[in-house]
């Protein structure tokens, strides 16, 4: 299973948990069942996050594929200048 | 990934260059039609004031005017976003802050267009405004929209408060209870404008049909077309929009503030209207990027190990709800390997014009104030500020202080080559300091469309979707030829309008190199394909049995047959009868960009009589991955350093009592000019991006990152004296002397 990491003020959705583990094959698997388990983070996700999967960073990348030992860190989606 | 180039790395003639030195080049104010009407607009003189009305009546009487707009004249969107970008273009019931459109006028000249806009009459009943960050933060304080709030915040801050972020890891009482030395400091930095040469120019023409063809300066003619169509209520397909040669951008052109009045200006008079910014609406209504007010608390032991950091972040974006300080919290502390880390921001809303991005949007302010303090900590605790950085660099593998794990990065090679770098141990001058700033961007990918043609003749004809704004026509083209095994010269990449080419996302975020040479690459192999397809037709063997090398494709091996090989240009002139046109095409969305590192150094003479500053000596080294063309990666190192460097010394948003900004335009608003700078010295350190065939990393934004502390840096080093605030300006620093 993933290892699924919140950042810091998301954490509010969260009931405070950082870390959770989460099986899923793909980025929207995977934020389809962090909402289903967290729904105060459907309006935030809705809107759009960017993903760290192992250290490379997606952004509203749905079919991006999720390793079973994958860290996975959620983020704002980011912008640039 | 490929490391052996032919062209990429090499230095040919700039594409854009002749047209941009003879004057060919067609910028947004260039256009022009015939029966084209002039546009003005007219704009708060208040900070913040009720409509309570407007009698468009006498100017609409006036000879020679063909249509007036109001706020009233443009419908609701559903999108919340598309609309406050609507209201930003135009107000609707209360003007937020000077300068706010309050209606416009097409005219068959400008004089009569700007005579018209003295006969709207319109009465304002002022309100309470603020435009400092920290009092509008404040519960009290007058709030600009309600309920935008963000909802994790409580009632010990006031409604302008729209975004709050925190990131980190460790636990930061253990941090700062390790440290030999703690430094907690206030810093506060001056809102700066992107300071393009070029002002917002459009030239829109919609008919009551609803097909409409706008021609413009922007970093993203799709975006454009995507809000227009939305505010416009018309079909996206109906709009063609064409970006112009850009002037300049910074992210300053990553949204519209005049497209759609001019759009609806057209569509009133039902003739095409030009609308250009004069210089003084581009300082009052076009963004800015963000002040900020920040408090930094890091810890460090005696042997420079950093146990403890903290930042706290407000920023001040304008007057509609914006997202960006999570940008600045995520950089503040990127550039180090910590235990025990948190960074805190706060996006607030004030009567000022909305920000919009500016060169790595959040970073540079963030980064001036953790780079201030931790250089503070090597001088009070004796180190070497390169030996301390690199003994807390960030380094591949790497838990960042936002949360990822770094992959290969270059700070640490960065680091080591201003060590080793003569600039390092050259001697100081009197009244002269030197300072050093490590700073970091995320740099992007995003959605990028690209078709490549090969020519019968043997040439390529690239159409892209991202406006150039900083040489990726010239890298692109690079980037083909280097896939394609062909000469640079036999490429030409052109920027497609809205209906020539598939969509992309706006120009911004380090993206187009990386992102477009990505696409690039992929439309080349489905050239090469095909091409490899023909040649095995006319060789009458498999395709799988042919093979692409240097330019030509050639059998995979002698049982595949016994032929010279055959190349692109060969199999082009054939293409007529060998099944037709030959093409590569790639839409999608690359990720993987790679962060890039950049360290700053620069001596700094700072007149004791004067309080002026003046640049002695500037050196860059920065971390790009692979320079594809190695001089546009010096421009924007350079341009970047030049940005920073007038951000830390002179440029500045005042602003009166009455909340009307003192200073519009470039004789009160001080950039750095050619004169006032050495020769910048860029350093390339190239540590190839895993994510990108050639190893490319995004490069435009890193470079505006560090110059803001390495230069306040040298000047406490020059004076003696520390200062916490930007700009440092002659009077400011004579006031400390």
């Amino acid at each position: 299973m993933a290892r699924v990491v919140i950042f810091g003020s998301l954490r509010a959705f969260t009931g405070g948990v950082e870390t959770m583990e989460i099986e899923a094959a793909t980025t929207r698997e995977l934020l389809k069942k962090l909402t289903a388990r967290y729904p105060a983070l459907f309006d935030t996700i809705e809107s759009g996050v960017s993903l760290a999967i192992d250290g490379e960073v997606f952004k509203d990348a749905w079919f991006t594929p999720i390793g079973p030992e994958s860290e996975v860190v959620i983020m704002p989606l980011m912008v640039g200048g | 990934m490929k490391q052996d180039f032919k062209i990429l790395g090499t230095r040919p003639i700039r594409p854009d260059g002749l047209d941009k030195v003879t004057g060919k080049a067609m910028f947004g104010a260039d256009k022009s039609v015939t029966g084209m009407l002039h546009a003005r607009i007219l704009r708060s003189p208040h900070a913040h004031a009720e409509i309570v009305s407007i009698n468009t009546a006498k100017a609409e009487a006036l000879a020679g005017v063909k249509a007036v707009i109001t706020g009233d004249d443009f419908a609701d969107v559903e999108n919340s976003a598309t609309r406050y970008t609507m209201q930003n273009c135009m107000a609707q019931g209360r003007a937020l802050y000077d300068g706010h459109a309050v209606a416009a006028v097409a005219a068959v000249s400008k004089a009569v267009a700007a005579e018209a806009l003295k006969l709207i009459e319109v009465e304002y009943k002022t309100l309470p405004h603020v435009t400092d960050v920290d009092e509008a933060m404040l519960p009290g304080a007058p709030v600009l929209h309600e309920g935008v709030k963000a909802r994790t915040l409580g009632d010990d801050v006031s409604g302008n408060t729209v975004g709050y972020y925190s990131f980190g890891h460790g636990d930061l009482e253990t941090g700062f209870s390790e440290a030999d030395e703690v430094i907690e400091r206030t810093f506060k930095t001056a809102a700066v404008h992107q300071g393009y040469i070029e002002p917002h120019a459009c030239l829109a023409d919609l008919g009551g049909d609803g097909r409409g063809e706008l021609w413009c300066s922007t970093q993203g003619h799709y975006m454009v077309r995507e809000v227009c169509s939305e505010i416009l209520h018309i079909d996206a397909s109906q709009l063609r929009v064409t970006a112009s040669e850009i002037g300049g951008g910074f992210g300053g052109k990553t949204t519209v503030f005049i497209e759609p009045v001019a759009l609806k200006l057209s569509q009133k008079a039902g003739k095409p209207v030009k609308l250009v910014m004069s210089r003084d609406e581009v300082f009052r209504a076009s963004g800015p990027t963000m002040s900020s007010s920040i408090d930094i608390k890091i810890g460090m032991t005696k042997a420079g190990k950093i146990t403890g950091a903290h930042a706290k972040l407000r920023y001040q974006g304008g007057a509609f709800p914006y997202e960006m300080v999570m940008m600045g919290a995520m950089s503040a502390f990127a550039a180090y390997d910590l235990e025990h880390v948190q960074a805190e921001g706060w996006d607030v809303m004030t009567n000022r014009p909305k920000m919009i991005s500016y060169r790595a949007p959040g970073a540079p302010m963030a980064v001036y104030a953790v780079e201030s303090v931790v250089d503070e900590l090597c001088q009070k605790l004796g180190l070497d500020p390169i030996d301390t950085r690199l003994l807390n660099a960030a380094r591949e593998g790497t838990k960042s202080s936002y949360g990822p794990t770094f992959k290969a990065i270059g700070l640490v090679e960065a680091l080591e080559a201003a060590k080793a770098h003569p600039h390092y141990s050259a001697p100081l001058a009197p009244n002269t300091g030197r300072g050093i700033s490590c700073g970091f961007w995320f740099n992007f990918g995003g959605q990028v469309s690209v078709s490549m043609a090969i020519n019968a003749d043997g040439t390529v004809s690239l159409i892209e979707g991202n406006p150039d704004i900083g040489g990726s026509r010239a890298s692109i083209s690079m980037m083909a030829a280097e896939a394609l095994g062909i000469e640079f010269d036999r490429v030409r990449t052109i920027v497609g309008d809205t209906a020539s080419v598939g969509f992309s996302d706006v120009t911004d975020g380090s993206r187009v190199t990386f992102a477009v040479g990505i696409a690039t690459i992929k439309a080349a192999n489905a050239a090469i394909k095909e091409m490899c397809k023909r040649a095995a037709k006319i060789w009458d063997i498999d395709a799988e049995a042919v093979e692409w090398v240097d330019g030509a494709a050639q059998p995979t091996g002698h049982n595949a047959g016994d032929f010279p090989p055959m190349s692109l240009a060969e199999i082009a002139a054939t293409s007529g009868k060998t099944g037709g046109p030959i093409a590569g095409h790639h839409e999608g969305a690359p990720d993987k960009a790679g962060v890039s590192f950049g360290v700053h150094m620069v001596d700094v003479e700072v007149d004791p009589e004067t309080g002026f500053t003046s640049i002695k000596r500037y050196t860059a080294f920065q971390d790009v991955g692979k320079a594809i063309h190695p001089a546009y990666v010096e421009g924007q190192i350079q341009g970047g350093a030049a940005q920073g460097i007038g951000w830390a010394l002179n440029e500045e948003y005042i602003y009166g009592e009455d909340g009307r900004l003192q200073n519009p335009g470039f004789l009160d608003y001080r950039i750095p000019v050619a004169s006032d700078l050495p020769m910048i010295e860029a350093v390339i350190i190239e540590v190839p991006n895993p994510g990108h065939p050639f190893g490319v990393r995004g490069c435009g934004e890193t470079s505006i990152v560090p110059p803001l502390a390495a230069v306040a840096n040298g000047v406490a080093h020059a004076i003696g004296v520390r200062m916490f605030a930007l700009p440092m300006s002659p009077p400011k620093i004579l006031k400390v002397l």
